[in-house]
């Protein structure tokens, strides 16, 4: 799967798509795959205030539980409560239709350190390599 | 998002099916140091394995675990006498060519490890036991049967085992033996030429709580890598795919049985686990009766129940639980969502005054304690099995 060009990316795998100064966030098509099938999805209430680095949900497949880390500080605009029935999205339409959060960030400046499209690509590849080490 | 694969460690323990795994394009985990698949992407992932084993077939391979044979020595009598001090179950009821459930106990009657134990002739008997606490377990066999007249031998790297499970089970494995394996009855075995090679033990035995086989092959690499592909061609018509320790855990925990580490450990005791049916206290002397005995009288503290969640959450491995009072009264032993029911189900251990169906228990999920209710156990029972067809009759 194609990662966006226009979208930055973390090193715990969760996408940013910043317009204006609403970013929203997502986990990537690596870190699905990682988890395998997705079957719970907690997401934060709108107003919540989200802390850099700091987890403010929790995707969960059925092995595994994996907290997602906010890029950015801000507020909790919309959170995809639709998947909450419908998880598996997660799988299928990572970075699209299965968006978790719109953060309305207090300083967009603070994704300039995140990593584009092609560095992510090569963060993911390497470790690729590690895994099949 | 943290990765949820740990790094690859070198000093890994390998089945002679690794490289085929990784061929296969299967996630990888460390499971208690062997490297080992834990999901095929290409069979459609963990919930696609476990729904294939339920519903037609399904193929694990279970290198991983250990095996070790106790023969007699010089005089006879000694295996048996041997395998009865060691294993809680009463083996001199063994037929040969029949299996059973049992465990090892410490002398404290907490498990040194659940194994399965096979007659494989009058004075011979094959304990297969778990992969983590292999070493463990060979020495304690070894130091156990000291003072017995038997020969003990860990046969552990001798044998590739595949477990090919689920209702299509028999038909998939019936296609690569000479041995007729309908008459094969659960939890017995049968010898029989296999793809080929003579003389394979073929055990209707398995840890999903589905019918299926258990093959034991020579385990050089060659042989198993055969063996493994002759499986997957006999079992095409039935759509049977590779399967990873995670639909084995989700199989086996939605037909309650044991994991060692989890629902049975060193700190924990048979009637506790509730797996007193497996026990034989009136056959004589074994290690960890006379503890048994006095648990017994003492009675239970804690006893293991099923859970199912009501509000959202999943309940996990060492979560803990707690009474509608708020009193902290237990901790999950395993949990998961069940491909099957679709529902989040779990074990733990809690006081027995909370252990009656219906009651409800609260399970702290991260900062939240979400409700749960006590359920009958197995959570997931396979269904009868059919009559043979009769002839067709025109209503």
């Amino acid at each position: 799967m194609a990662y966006p060009k226009e979208y930055r990316y973390t090193k715990e795998h969760e996408w940013i798509d910043l317009k204006g100064n609403v970013a929203t966030v997502g986990i990537t098509d690596y870190a699905q795959h990682e988890l395998g099938d997705v079957v719970f999805v907690e997401l934060p209430k709108v107003g919540y205030k989200t802390i850099t680095g700091k987890s403010f949900g929790t995707v969960e497949s059925v092995k595994a539980v994996s907290e997602i880390y906010s890029p950015v500080a801000g507020e909790v605009m919309e959170a995809n409560t639709a998947l909450q029935n419908t998880p598996e999205k997660i799988n299928t339409d990572p970075h699209g239709g299965a968006w978790l959060v719109k953060i309305r960030i207090a300083n967009p400046a603070e994704i300039t350190g995140l990593m584009d499209a092609a560095a992510y690509e090569a963060y993911i590849a390497d470790k690729g390599k590690e895994a099949s080490a | 998002m943290e990765s949820v694969t740990s790094p690859a460690i070198t000093e890994l323990r390998k089945t002679p099916l690794n490289a085929l795994h990784r061929r296969l394009g299967a996630k990888m985990v460390n499971f208690d140091g062997w490297d080992m698949p834990v999901e095929y992407p290409s069979s459609g992932g963990l919930i696609a394995e476990h729904k294939a084993v339920r519903n037609s077939v399904g193929v694990f391979d279970v290198s991983h675990m250990g095996d070790i044979r106790i023969r007699a020595g010089h005089k006879p009598g000694g295996a048996v006498a041997a395998v009865q001090h060691l294993s809680m179950n009463d083996a001199s009821l063994l037929a040969i060519g029949q299996a059973h459930y049992s465990a090892m106990l410490y002398p404290g009657g907490t498990f040194v490890d659940d194994v399965i134990v096979h007659r494989l002739g009058e004075e011979d008997y094959l304990l297969v036991i778990n992969a983590g606490t292999r070493e463990k377990d060979i020495r304690w066999v070894r130091e156990n049967t000291k003072n017995f007249d038997c020969v003990v031998e860990d046969l552990s790297d001798a044998y590739t085992q595949l477990a090919i499970q689920g209702p299509r089970a028999v038909d998939v494995a019936q296609k690569l033996t000479d041995a007729n394996l309908r008459a094969v009855k659960n939890y017995w075995f049968t010898h029989g030429a296999v793809c080929g090679l003579k003389n394979i033990l073929v055990a209707r035995t398995g840890y999903t709580g589905e019918d299926g086989f258990e093959i034991y092959v020579p385990s050089d690499r060659l042989t198993s890598e055969e063996v493994w592909t002759k499986v997957m061609e006999a079992g095409r018509e039935f759509a049977i795919v590779p399967c990873g320790l995670g639909a084995r855990n989700t199989l086996r925990l939605e037909a309650k049985m044991a994991l060692y580490g989890h629902e049975i450990s060193d700190k924990i005791n048979v009637w506790e686990a509730g797996l007193g049916r497996y026990c034989k206290m009136e056959k004589g002397d074994f290690v960890g009766r006379t503890a048994l005995e006095r648990a017994q009288a003492a009675g239970l503290t804690r006893t293991l129940a099923g859970l199912e969640m009501i509000d959202r959450g999943i309940a996990r491995d060492d979560y803990r639980v707690y009474s509608e009072a708020g009193e902290a009264v237990g901790v999950i032993t395993s949990g998961s969502p069940s491909p099957t029911l679709g529902k989040n189900i779990a074990l733990a251990y809690v006081p027995p005054a909370l252990a009656a169906v219906g009651t409800t228990l609260y399970v702290e999920i991260r900062t939240q304690k979400c409700r749960a209710q006590v359920v009958p156990t197995p959570f997931y029972k396979r269904p009868k099995k059919a009559a043979e067809p009769q002839t067709a009759k025109t209503v």
